[in-house]
C-alpha cells in the first residue's frame, strides 16, 4: 500500500523528530500530573496498574511504554487502564481487550505462540547446542579439537544471524 | 563446510535488512479486519439522533475517524468527496475527542461529505476500534464485517487504486 | 572559505586513504617494501586531512557560519561555546564525521605505535583500515555532506536539541565511537591474520591492548549514555532495551567474549579461528549498530532522522565489508590451526562457557532487537519486543556468567584440580550466601532474591581477591610479588569485581526503588521511602539560552538534614523546548531524584518524587570494568613482546626475506 504521506507523518526530519521527541519527553511529566489524582483501594491495584502501563506500547510514539509517554492517546489508554484495574479486572483481561484492538503490537512482552518460539526458545535451545557441542569439544581428541572450533560454536553461529 | 555457515546466515540477515528498508514500522495491521464491527451507541454531531453498526446494515459502509484539530484531515478531504459520489456507499464520520462547535463549523467549511456523523467526545468509540491516529478509515462491507482500514490520509491514489475497487467488488457480494 | 576547505581536506583524506587501502596491500603480496612503507604515512596523512576537515566544520559552529545547512539546522549562536564544540556530532551528518574522524584516529594510532610490528602485517592491518575509511568517507561525500551551503542564508540557527544540552551527552557518541571504531582495529588484525594464513602468538599479543583499550572505550560510552539517560530523560531508568541501545551492547557483549578468547588463543593456542570470527563479528555488529540507527528500520527514541539513501549506502557497505570477511573467514580459517589440548578443569574450559554464554546472550538480544523485522519482512504481522522479553531472556543467561568469574579467574592453563583450593571456595560461596542474607535485612520488606543477589556480588569480589591471594600465596615478600604481578592480572581481577558491583546495583535498584507523582504546593511535605521532601521555594531563573521555573527541596531524614535539592523546568529560547532537569542527591547507598512537572495552577505543582537505591552502583561498576580494561592494555608485556618481535625483525631484515 503506497501512502504518499508516509515520509511526512512517520519519518519526520530530524529536527521534526527531536522537536516531538522534546515535547513528548518535556512534557511526559505533565502526564504524570493527571495520575496525582488517581486513588487505588490496595496495593495489588496500583501494582498491577504499574506493571501494565509499563508493559504495553504506545502506538503513536517512538518505542515508548503507556507510562513514559504523554501522547493523547497514551492517556487516553492509561485512563481506560486506571478503569479496568479498579473494577478489578485482571493482567489477562487488560491485555486481551488491548490486543483485540491494537493486536499484538501493543505488548512489550511479545506473546508465546507459534511465531515467537524462535524468539522465545531460540536462545536457550541455541545455548544447548553450545554447551554439547563445547562438551565434545573439552571430551574429544586432541588432535582434531585443538585446531577446530566446536560444533557448539558452529551452531552458535548458525543461530546468531537468525 | 561449516566455515560457511556464518556467510549463509549473513546474507539471509542481509535480504531482511533490505527488505526492512522498504517496510514501515509503525504502519500497524488492524486485528479488526474481517470481524464484525465493534459495538457503539453514538449521538448524531447534530441532533439527538443515536446511531449504531446496525442502522447501516445492508449497505457497504464507510467510517472516517477524523477531527477538526487533525490536519491531515483536510489535505484526506478533498477524497472523501469523492467518496460520497460512489452510488450506494453510505459514508459515516466519526468526530473523534474534538468539541461540537469546532467540529461543526469544520464541516461548514470545507463541506460535509458524510451521511451521518457521530460525536465520540471521549474518544471511547476510537479505541474500540483500534484507532492510534487521525484520520483513520474502515470500510464494512454489507454484513457489517470490518474488510479493510487505512491509516492516514487517503490519497488520491489510494482511492482510485485500493478504495474503488474494493467497494465495487464488497457492493457486488450478497448480504 | 571554511567549508569547502573542510570538504577539500576530507577529498585529500579520501585519496590518502584509497592510497593507503591499496598499495600497502598489494605491496605486501609482491614483496614490495616501499610499497608497504607507504602504510604509515599515508594513515598520518590520512589522520591528518580528517582532523583538518574536522576542525573546519567545528570552526564554523563557533563561528556561526549558517551558511552551511548542517550548521544552521543544528546550531545557534545562543548557543554556550561547549555545546557549539559538541553540537558538531549533535545531527547525522556530523556525528558521521566525527566517525570518519576517530577512525583516522585509531588508524593513526596503530601506525604510530606498532613501529616494531613486522612490515607486511602492519600494511596489511593499516590497509584494511584504509578500506573502512573509503566506505565512510564516501557514505559523508555522497549521502551525508555537512559541508553543504544554504542560500538564502538564516539569521539564525535552528539551534541544538536541548536534549543534547548536556555535558554527559556531550562526551557519549566520542566515547561511543572510540569503543564501537576501535573493534575495526581487532578487526583488521583478524582479516591481515586470514590473509596471511596464520594467527601466531606475536600477532595476538599485538591485537589485545588494542582489543582491550577499544573496550574500555565502549564500555565508559554505553555506561555515559545509560547515566545520561538517568539524569535527563527525567523518569529515572537506565536501560530501555531500546534498538539503538541494544545496537551498542551487542558490539559490547561479543569484545567481551573476544578479549577472553583472545586470552586463550594467546596463551595457549586454542580457539584461534573462533577468536578471528569474534574479531569479525564484533566490528560486523558496529555496523550492523550503525546501520540500525541510521536506517529507520526499527522505531527507537533516538533514532536519528532516517534516510532511505542512507540506509541503502550502509548496506551495500556492510554487504561488502561482513559479506568479503566472512567469504575469506571461510576460505581460510583451516589454516589457523591450534595446537594445545585441554581437560573439563581448566581455564581454556571456563574461557570457553564464558565465550558460549556471551555468545548466546549476544544473540538473544540481536533476535529479540531484529524479531519484529523478521515478522514483518515475511509478512506474519508485527510484535513489540520491549524490556520484559529482554529481562526474561538475558539475565538467565548472564548469571552463570557471574558466578563462575570468579573461579575462572583461579583456574589454571590446561589442566588443573582446583587442589587446595576447594575448601576454601566452598567456604566463600557459604559465606557470601550469609553475608547476603544479613545485609539483606537492612531493606524494608526481606526479599530472598535479594539475598540471592547480595550474596553473588560478593562472591564475585571475594573469589576474585581469594585470586590474588592465591597468586601471590608463596611470595615471601607479598608485597612486592604484588608490585611485579602483571598490570594484565590486576586489570582482569578490578574488571571481574566491577561485574560484581555492577550486579548489585542492577538488583538492588530493581527490587527496592520506589517513587511517587505527587501534587505539591509550596511548603508542603511528602514522605518517600523515609526520606521527608518538602517544597520550600520556586523561582524563576535565567540561563545563557533558556529560562527555567527552579524549585528547591529540602530533604530530610528522622529531623536530620540530608540535602536541599533543585529541580528545574526549561523552556529554551530558540526551539522553545521544554526540559526537565531533575534534582538528585547521590549517595552511596541511594539516590534520591525530583522531577518538577507541570504547575497545576494555585502555586501547586506536579512534583516525580524517587528513591533509588544503590543505583550508582551500576556506573561505578562499569567504571572498574573500564579500568580492568585500561590496565590490562598498558601491560608491560606487550612492550615486551614489542622489543622481542624488533629484534626478530632486525634478524629477518639481515637474512633479507620477508613472505
Amino acid at each position: 500500500m503506497v501512502n504518499p504521506y508516509r515520509k511526512t507523518i512517520i519519518k519526520p526530519s530530524i529536527l521534526q523528530l527531536f522537536a516531538v521527541l522534546c515535547v513528548l519527553l518535556g512534557l511526559a511529566l505533565n502526564a504524570q500530573s493527571a495520575e496525582t489524582v488517581l486513588k487505588f483501594e490496595n496495593e495489588g491495584h496500583a501494582a498491577l496498574y504499574l506493571r501494565l502501563t509499563q508493559e504495553f506500547r504506545c502506538l503513536k510514539c517512538q518505542n515508548q511504554n503507556l507510562a513514559g509517554s504523554n501522547a493523547d492517546l497514551a492517556q487516553d489508554l492509561r485512563n481506560e487502564i486506571y478503569q479496568a484495574v479498579v473494577s478489578g479486572q485482571g493482567r489477562e483481561e487488560i491485555s486481551d481487550y488491548l490486543v483485540a484492538r491494537y493486536g499484538d503490537f501493543v505488548l512489550y512482552r511479545p506473546p508465546v505462540k507459534k511465531i515467537t518460539y524462535l524468539l522465545w526458545f531460540g536462545p536457550f535451545v541455541l545455548l544447548l547446542f553450545a554447551i554439547i557441542g563445547g562438551w565434545r569439544l573439552i571430551s574429544s581428541k586432541p588432535a582434531f579439537t585443538a585446531a577446530e572450533p566446536s560444533e557448539a560454536l558452529e551452531a552458535a553461529r548458525r543461530r546468531l544471524n537468525e | 563446510m561449516w566455515k560457511f555457515i556464518p556467510l549463509v546466515l549473513f546474507f539471509g540477515l542481509l535480504g531482511f535488512l533490505a527488505r526492512g528498508l522498504d517496510l514501515d514500522p509503525s504502519e500497524l495491521p488492524s486485528p479488526l479486519i474481517d470481524k464484525p464491527a465493534p459495538q457503539f451507541q453514538l449521538q448524531s454531531l447534530y441532533d439527538a439522533s443515536e446511531h449504531s453498526p446496525e442502522s447501516f446494515a445492508g449497505d457497504v459502509w464507510l467510517f472516517n475517524v477524523w477531527a477538526s484539530w487533525c490536519r491531515a484531515c483536510v489535505t484526506e478531504h478533498p477524497v472523501l468527496e469523492q467518496l460520497k459520489q460512489i452510488d450506494g456507499l453510505t459514508m459515516v464520520g466519526l468526530n473523534h475527542k474534538d468539541v461540537l462547535d469546532d467540529g461543526r463549523s469544520w464541516l461548514n467549511r470545507f463541506g460535509n461529505p458524510f451521511d451521518t456523523v457521530l460525536f465520540d467526545q471521549q474518544g471511547g468509540t476510537g479505541i474500540n476500534w483500534g484507532v492510534y491516529g487521525v484520520p483513520e478509515t474502515f470500510i464494512m462491507d454489507k454484513k457489517g464485517v470490518v474488510r479493510y482500514k487505512h491509516i492516514g490520509p487517503i490519497s488520491e491514489k489510494d482511492f482510485k487504486t485500493i478504495l474503488v475497487p474494493l467497494i465495487k467488488q464488497l457492493q457486488a457480494e450478497q448480504a | 572559505m571554511i567549508a569547502e576547505l573542510g570538504q577539500f581536506a576530507l577529498i585529500l583524506a579520501l585519496c590518502a586513504a584509497v592510497v593507503l587501502a591499496i598499495l600497502p596491500l598489494i605491496g605486501s603480496f609482491i614483496v614490495q617494501p616501499q610499497w608497504m612503507a607507504l602504510a604509515r604515512p599515508a594513515a598520518l596523512l590520512q589522520l591528518l586531512m580528517v582532523t583538518v576537515s574536522y576542525l573546519a566544520l567545528t570552526s564554523t559552529f563557533i563561528t556561526n557560519d549558517f551558511s552551511v545547512l548542517y550548521t544552521a539546522n543544528t546550531s545557534n549562536s545562543q548557543l554556550p561555546l561547549i555545546y557549539k564544540i559538541s553540537g558538531v556530532w549533535g545531527g547525522h551528518e556530523g556525528s558521521i564525521l566525527l566517525w570518519v574522524w576517530v577512525l583516522a584516529i585509531w588508524t593513526g594510532a596503530v601506525a604510530i605505535f606498532s613501529k616494531h610490528m613486522p612490515a607486511v602485517l602492519l600494511s596489511r592491518v593499516l590497509s584494511i583500515l584504509g578500506m573502512i575509511s573509503i566506505g565512510f568517507m564516501l557514505f559523508v561525500l555522497l549521502t551525508s555532506n555537512p559541508f553543504e551551503r544554504i542560500f538564502p542564508i538564516p539569521v539564525d540557527g535552528a539551534s541544538l536539541n536541548p536534549l543534547l544540552q548536556d555535558i554527559g551527552m556531550a562526551a557519549h557518541p566520542p566515547l561511543l565511537y572510540m569503543g564501537y571504531v576501535g573493534f575495526s582495529v581487532s578487526f583488521a588484525f583478524a582479516i591481515a591474520a586470514l590473509l596471511c594464513g596464520e594467527l601466531d602468538s606475536a600477532t595476538l599479543r599485538w591485537m589485545r591492548p588494542w582489543t582491550n583499550i577499544a573496550w574500555m572505550f565502549l564500555t565508559l560510552g554505553i555506561a555515559l549514555g545509560s547515566y545520561w539517560a538517568y539524569y535527563e530523560l527525567g523518569w529515572g531508568g537506565w536501560w530501555f532495551w531500546d534498538p539503538v541501545e541494544n545496537a551498542s551492547f551487542m558490539p559490547w557483549l561479543l569484545g567481551t567474549a573476544l578479549i577472553h578468547s583472545l586470552a586463550a588463543s594467546e596463551k595457549r593456542g586454542v580457539f584461534k579461528a573462533w577468536t578471528v570470527l569474534l574479531a569479525v563479528l564484533a566490528f560486523s555488529l558496529s555496523l550492523l549498530g550503525t546501520f540500525i540507527v541510521r536506517s529507520g528500520v526499527l522505531t527507537s527514541v533516538h533514532a536519528f532522522a532516517s534516510d532511505p539513501a542512507r540506509g541503502k549506502f550502509v548496506l551495500y557497505f556492510l554487504a561488502i565489508v561482513v559479506g568479503f570477511s566472512l567469504l575469506l573467514f571461510a576460505m581460510r580459517a583451516h589454516k589457523l590451526k591450534g595446537h594445545a589440548n585441554f581437560e573439563l578443569v581448566s581455564r581454556e574450559s571456563a574461557l570457553l562457557l564464558n565465550n558460549i554464554l556471551l555468545l548466546v546472550a549476544c544473540a538473544a538480544v540481536l533476535l529479540g532487537t531484529l524479531y519484529p523485522l523478521f515478522l514483518d519482512a515475511l509478512d506474519m504481522g508485527k510484535i513489540s519486543v520491549g524490556p520484559q522479553y529482554f529481562n526474561a531472556v538475558f539475565v538467565p543467561l548472564m548469571l552463570p556468567v557471574i558466578m563462575v568469574v570468579g573461579i575462572g579467574a583461579l583456574l589454571n592453563w590446561k589442566k588443573d584440580k582446583l587442589k587446595g583450593r576447594q575448601t576454601t571456595l566452598l567456604a566463600l560461596i557459604i559465606l557470601s550466601l550469609i553475608a547476603g542474607a544479613i545485609l539483606a535485612t537492612q531493606f524494608d520488606g526481606y526479599k530472598i532474591t535479594a539475598a540471592a543477589a547480595i550474596g553473588l556480588a560478593i562472591w564475585v569480589a571475594a573469589s576474585s581477591l581469594y585470586g590474588v591471594y592465591y597468586r601471590l600465596r608463596n611470595k615471601r615478600d607479598r608485597l612486592s610479588a604484588a608490585m611485579h604481578t602483571p598490570a594484565a592480572f590486576w586489570g582482569m581481577t578490578i574488571a571481574h569485581i566491577g561485574m560484581g558491583v555492577f550486579t548489585l546495583g542492577v538488583a538492588l535498584t530493581s527490587m527496592f526503588a520506589d517513587e511517587q507523582t505527587v501534587r505539591m504546593g509550596i511548603d508542603d511535605t511528602h514522605k518517600l521511602a523515609g526520606y521527608e521532601f518538602r517544597f520550600k521555594s520556586i523561582d524563576e531563573v535565567r540561563g545563557v539560552n533558556y529560562v527555567a521555573a527552579q524549585a528547591t527541596f529540602v530533604i530530610t531524614k528522622d529531623q536530620h538534614s540530608v540535602s536541599t535539592l533543585v529541580a528545574e523546568k526549561r523552556v529554551y529560547n530558540v526551539r522553545r523546548d521544554t526540559m526537565t532537569e531533575a534534582g538528585i542527591d547521590g549517595g552511596l547507598t541511594r539516590d534520591l531524584f525530583i522531577a518538577l512537572g507541570e504547575h497545576l495552577g494555585n502555586n501547586e505543582w506536579s512534583i516525580r518524587l524517587q528513591y533509588k537505591p544503590f543505583i550508582r552502583w551500576i556506573w561505578f561498576g562499569t567504571v572498574f570494568m573500564a579500568l580492568g580494561g585500561l590496565l590490562a592494555a598498558v601491560d608491560r608485556r606487550y612492550r615486551v613482546a614489542a622489543t622481542t618481535q624488533k629484534r626478530a625483525r632486525n634478524a629477518e631484515a639481515a637474512s633479507g626475506a620477508t613472505r
